[in-house]
């Protein structure tokens, strides 16, 4: 075993990477591909890609598994008093923000990381058209506890700050923590990798761990310029079923992975992994994202003359908030219908994926 | 003496049984965003043995390039986009009833009390809405969102369908004198006119036409399918809104967007592409030269498919052209034959006149 | 001496500055651009969306070919309809507010001028675009000099108030001075093959950068543009003040700009001894977004010079940072670059 899922994952929920700055994340990931692929090497905007060759004879066609690495978070826009203002890196609600514990990645400071605080200030020290529903994250700020000189020393504005929380494994064997988005798709990626080594497949396959995800898909609509790929398996966390996820478009954690059906997905390509999950007694839900899927694969899609994209879901709860809750199970499952999937891919395979 | 010349191919589009007979074809299919097979087929099949290459790629456009004779010919693409705005169903709730989700921009209030068809063999189903007797008058002044409308197969109708198919409306082509009446006039009119470019093919430049997909959810077949091309000059050809009602006080109508019967709508400026300039006046002179009438569409909000060929590669100048309708994006729209017909004369004389000159003026 | 190069460069200001340019009309203040560069370039080519790519240098041992982008495009009007009686109703070119268009003057690329009047409006209610219209002195339809499609822009004359520089469209024609005279300054011994490029469709959603980075296809690019202020009175809460130095921009809406720019462009910053702030602009988009969007991507920044009252007739720039970032981007330009670690 060269990688263990549980103190991998850890890991990686213990780091920041926020859209922009992965280097912490993208560090973490590239010692755990390094032994389970042949070549590592960094996009231009810093996704990093693991290439394992394939049996075929060459030129062999590629399969690109795209998992994005980043996280969302906050930036330093202002500092008063001593205090930070800041504005959001991706979609962060803000009714989360008080109260919660955050690390300030400060550029003049050594180490650079200065835990800190989301601070609500009192009523009578706000606006009237604060009110008193959930504050606005204009009248948040951040306290790291030091003083007003040193902040004004140590902090510059556009500073990242990240989330602080520490991953917890629950009951039920599932985990929780920030930025389970998507960093369970780059484990359920690693699962797909290892499970490789022991087997023979001719495709080439490259992991790409994306970057800028969370602020336009950016590494999705770069990457696949980059690599070329024949085809493209897109990994991505999907809201679960569990306080505040009751809907249709909903799945029960541990219950099974998602896979997406609409306008971004090419349905002969979907149909191939469906098939290879049942073969593999892996239970499905079918997720529909009947216009855009809000992942990479929107990206990833329309590169250059356009790719064929079929993309994986693993349920999450609490997205985008600090304590996302996934089933290790569940990533097994992405990783292992993966493995399966490549395994079984004839060098001809996309003779076979028409239009119908 | 004057050099004996061969009589140019004259041109002459009209709508007889055998055109309307296309055209209903094309009107009646489905083929919402993402899946559009059906029209896909249609295509493939009327253009087999007109074109020098027909190809699908990876998101399904239908490329299909006809070349041209003689040095210097310039590259146009020319695209039509196949998809629809229209519905997926979502959730299976039992005895026929399904939740759905619209796709593309679709009004809410255009739904209730619809018919539509679903999946590939086009299974009739409604939209209904609660009985007018047990509603309050409060419940009726709420817009009903698509979330609390259901599409009924019914009973039985489980077996028929499944979530993950395309719906659409049920209406059927009829021509209202003058009119064209149906749904998805935007934008089979565009791949119709497209079909006929490609069967008459002027013999000046290379006719790379992109039958696109997506284009409803965000211009994005044409995208790669430009990519794939690499083409001198972009046209998306398109059907655009006609707002050419009375106004509430009696005023003058200033925002009409275009005119029925004003001909081929000619785009300036919408929310997606600044026309090129040299485009717009060739498209002008030659309605001009032709006597054949036409109106600029007014510069407003809303985007075809040129949007995303100019911004390929290093930029390719571009254009649209549409025939002007009332009603897109509901169960029924119209359009004018004559419109129809002046749009597919103006851009099949507007091809044939077009030569490497038009890019040398500086813009 | 150094009076004299002053001069010089508030006469490109308003030379640019009152040149009409509305997005997707660019030819005419793209010629006044080709017309003060052609002695220092060594390529000069408009693309086919207009965009006007200057190239000095070209790449040595150890230089890189960078981008720096500066958009000679404005915001301005469109004519829409002509009514009845001659009223030329318009839809906005870029984003134009209502509340600066009441009496203002326009000037059509043809010369026809134009006053922005509006229909009545219920007291106390905002006014919108659609309820104005642009009044040629036409008494009917028919005697109307402009017809629908024609473009204006916004009519006012350069202020050189000093200290301050006070124009419209100093978004983004500032940047484009700045770049003409950071040009000059490059030097024979720069590693780098530097490509100007004067971008059009910028205020209509960042166009034309698109695809004349595609055709350059850089390795490292710079944005030029104007960003917002949080200096005046209950204004936006923004970092950036007028007079404070070039703003090197960490993100705006659009984008976020590589950090091994942004810690580039401190260095340089720093290692000149130039006044700088740090930006994060929590709205706004430049042509750095394009710039990274090129290809597999780019690593690319923006230089922001802090504007107040942007999208106004009355944009106002502090001109010890104009002249502090041409000096920062000629510095940029002429050294080996070192970007930092991934």
């Amino acid at each position: 075993m060269t990688f263990e899922l549980i103190p991998f994952l850890k890991d990686m929920l213990s780091a920041p990477g926020l859209s922009g700055y992965e280097r912490p994340i993208r560090d973490i990931i590239s010692r755990a591909w390094e032994p389970l692929s042949d070549e590592l090497s960094l996009s231009n905007l810093g996704s990093l890609l693991a290439l394992k060759r394939g049996e075929g004879p060459e030129p062999r066609p590629t399969v690109m598994i795209a998992v994005h690495m980043d996280a969302i978070g906050l930036m330093v826009t202002a500092i008063e008093d001593g205090f930070l203002r800041f504005t959001q890196v991706g979609g962060v609600d803000p009714r989360i923000l008080p109260g919660q514990p955050v690390i300030v990645h400060a550029s003049n400071s050594e180490p650079k990381d200065l835990p800190a605080l989301v601070v609500m200030p009192p009523a009578q020290l706000l606006p009237k058209e604060a009110g008193t529903g959930p504050l606005a994250q204009a009248y948040l700020l951040v306290d790291t506890g030091l003083r007003a000189k040193d902040v004004e020393k140590l902090v510059r504005v556009g500073d990242i700050i990240s989330f602080a929380s520490k991953p917890e494994e629950l009951a039920g064997d599932t985990i929780a923590g920030h930025t389970l988005d998507n960093r369970a798709s780059v484990a359920a990626a690693t699962v797909a990798l290892e499970m490789l080594q022991k087997r023979r497949h001719q495709w080439d396959v490259v992991a790409d761990a994306t970057v800028q995800e969370e602020v336009g898909v950016i590494g999705g609509l770069l990457d696949p310029i980059k690599i070329k790929p024949d085809l493209a398996i897109v990994v991505d966390v999907t809201f679960a079923t569990g306080p505040g996820g009751s809907g249709s478009t909903n799945f029960e954690l541990g219950g099974g992975i998602s896979m997406n059906w609409g306008a971004n997905v090419h349905p002969a390509l979907y149909k191939a992994l469906e098939e290879t999950a049942k073969d593999c007694e892996i239970p499905i839900y079918k997720e529909f994202s009947p216009s855009m899927s809000g992942t990479d694969a929107y990206g990833i899609q329309v590169a250059e003359e356009g790719i064929s994209v079929v993309e994986i879901g693993i349920p999450l709860r609490y997205m985008h908030t600090p304590v996302e809750q996934v089933a290790i199970k569940d990533i097994q499952r992405a990783g292992r219908l993966m493995a399966e999937f490549i395994t079984n891919l004839p060098l001809d395979f996309m003779n076979t994926v028409k239009w119908e | 003496m004057a050099k004996k010349m061969e009589a140019p191919k004259m041109f002459k589009p009209k709508m007889g049984k055998k055109e309307l007979e296309l055209l209903g074809k094309l009107t009646n299919a489905l083929a919402v965003s993402g899946d559009e097979q059906e029209i896909r087929q249609i295509v493939m099949d009327e253009l087999e043995g007109f074109a020098d290459e027909m190809r699908v790629d990876h998101l399904g456009n239908v490329l299909v390039t006809k070349l041209g004779k003689g040095k210097k010919r310039l590259r146009v693409m020319v695209a039509a986009h196949m998809d629809e705005v229209g519905f997926m169903l979502i959730k299976d709730e039992g005895k026929g009833i399904f939740e759905f989700r619209t796709v593309g921009g679709i009004d809410p209030r255009q739904l209730v009390g619809k018919q539509v068809i679903v999946g590939r063999d086009h299974v009739p189903g409604i939209i209904g809405a609660k009985a007018i007797h047990l509603t309050t008058p409060q419940e009726r002044k709420q817009v009903l969102p698509v979330t609390q409308l259901r599409i009924d197969l019914g009973p039985g109708g489980s077996t028929k369908a499944k979530p993950g198919d395309r719906a659409t409306f049920a209406t059927e082509l009829q021509v209202l004198g003058p009119t064209l009446c149906a749904k998805a006039l935007d934008n089979r009119l565009g791949v119709y006119n497209l079909i006929q470019l490609v069967k008459n093919a002027p013999e000046n430049i290379d006719l790379l036409a992109a039958f696109t997909v997506q284009e409803e959810v965000g211009l994005r077949g044409a995208k790669v399918a430009a990519f794939s091309f690499n083409p001198d000059i972009g046209i998306a050809i398109d059907s655009t809104p006609a707002f050419d009602l009375p106004d509430y006080h009696g005023e003058e109508n200033t925002q009409y967007r275009t005119h029925l019967d004003g001909g081929p709508a000619i785009y300036v400026m919408d929310g997606a592409t600044i026309a090129d300039r040299r485009l717009v006046d060739w498209l002008v002179d030659t309605a001009k030269a032709e006597n054949i009438p036409w109106q600029f569409r007014q510069p407003a909000p809303g985007g075809t498919d040129a949007g995303a060929i100019h911004r390929v590669r290093e930029g390719v100048p571009s254009v649209s052209v549409s025939v002007p309708g009332r009603y897109a994006h509901s169960a029924a729209g119209m359009a004018r034959i004559d419109d129809e017909l002046n749009t597919l004369k103006l851009l099949h004389a507007a091809l044939a006149r077009l030569d490497e000159k038009i890019l040398l003026r500086q813009e | 001496m150094a009076e004299k190069k002053k001069d010089n460069l508030l006469e490109l200001i308003k030379r640019l500055v009152e040149t009409p340019g509305p997005s997707g009309q660019e030819h005419q203040i793209r010629a006044a651009v080709r017309e003060e560069i052609e002695g220092y370039a060594d390529e000069i080519r408009t693309d086919a969306l207009g965009n006007l790519i200057v190239r000095v240098g070209s790449k040595k041992a150890g230089g890189m070919r960078v981008m720096v982008s500066a958009h000679i495009d404005e915001i301005g009007l469109m004519v829409t309809h002509i009514d009845e009686k001659g009223f030329a109703r318009f839809l906005s070119i870029g984003g134009v507010s209502p509340l600066t268009c009441l009496g203002n003057r326009v000037l059509f690329m043809d010369g026809t001028r134009g006053v922005i009047g509006m229909e009545s409006i219920e007291p106390g209610t905002m006014p919108t675009l659609d309820k104005m219209y642009i009044d040629t002195g036409a008494t009917s339809a028919k005697d109307c000099p402009v017809q629908v499609g024609d473009v204006c822009g916004f009519e006012r004359p350069f202020l050189d108030m000093g200290k301050r520089l006070v124009a419209k469209s100093m978004d983004d024609r500032i940047a484009a001075a700045i770049a003409i005279e950071a040009m000059k300054l490059v030097k024979k011994t720069s590693p780098n093959e530097i490509y100007f490029v004067f971008s059009v469709q910028e205020e209509v959603g960042i166009r034309g950068a698109t695809t004349a980075a595609y055709g350059v296809n850089p390795e490292v690019g710079i944005a030029v543009d104007v960003t917002g202020v949080g200096d005046t009175p209950k204004g936006f809460k923004l970092n950036v003040e007028l007079g404070n130095g070039p703003a090197i921009k960490v993100r705006d809406s659009s984008f976020i700009a590589d950090p091994r720019v942004v810690q580039w462009m401190v260095n340089e910053a720093k290692a000149q001894k130039l006044p700088y702030q740090m930006e994060v602009l929590t709205f706004g988009g430049t042509d750095g977004r394009a710039i990274q969007m090129t290809r597999e991507g780019v690593p690319a920044g923006c230089l922001s010079i802090g504007s107040r009252y942007i999208h106004t007739p009355s944009e106002m720039v502090d001109r010890a940072d104009v002249e502090n970032s041409i000096k920062l981007l000629a510095g940029l330009l002429n050294n080996k670059i070192e970007l930092g670690e991934l």
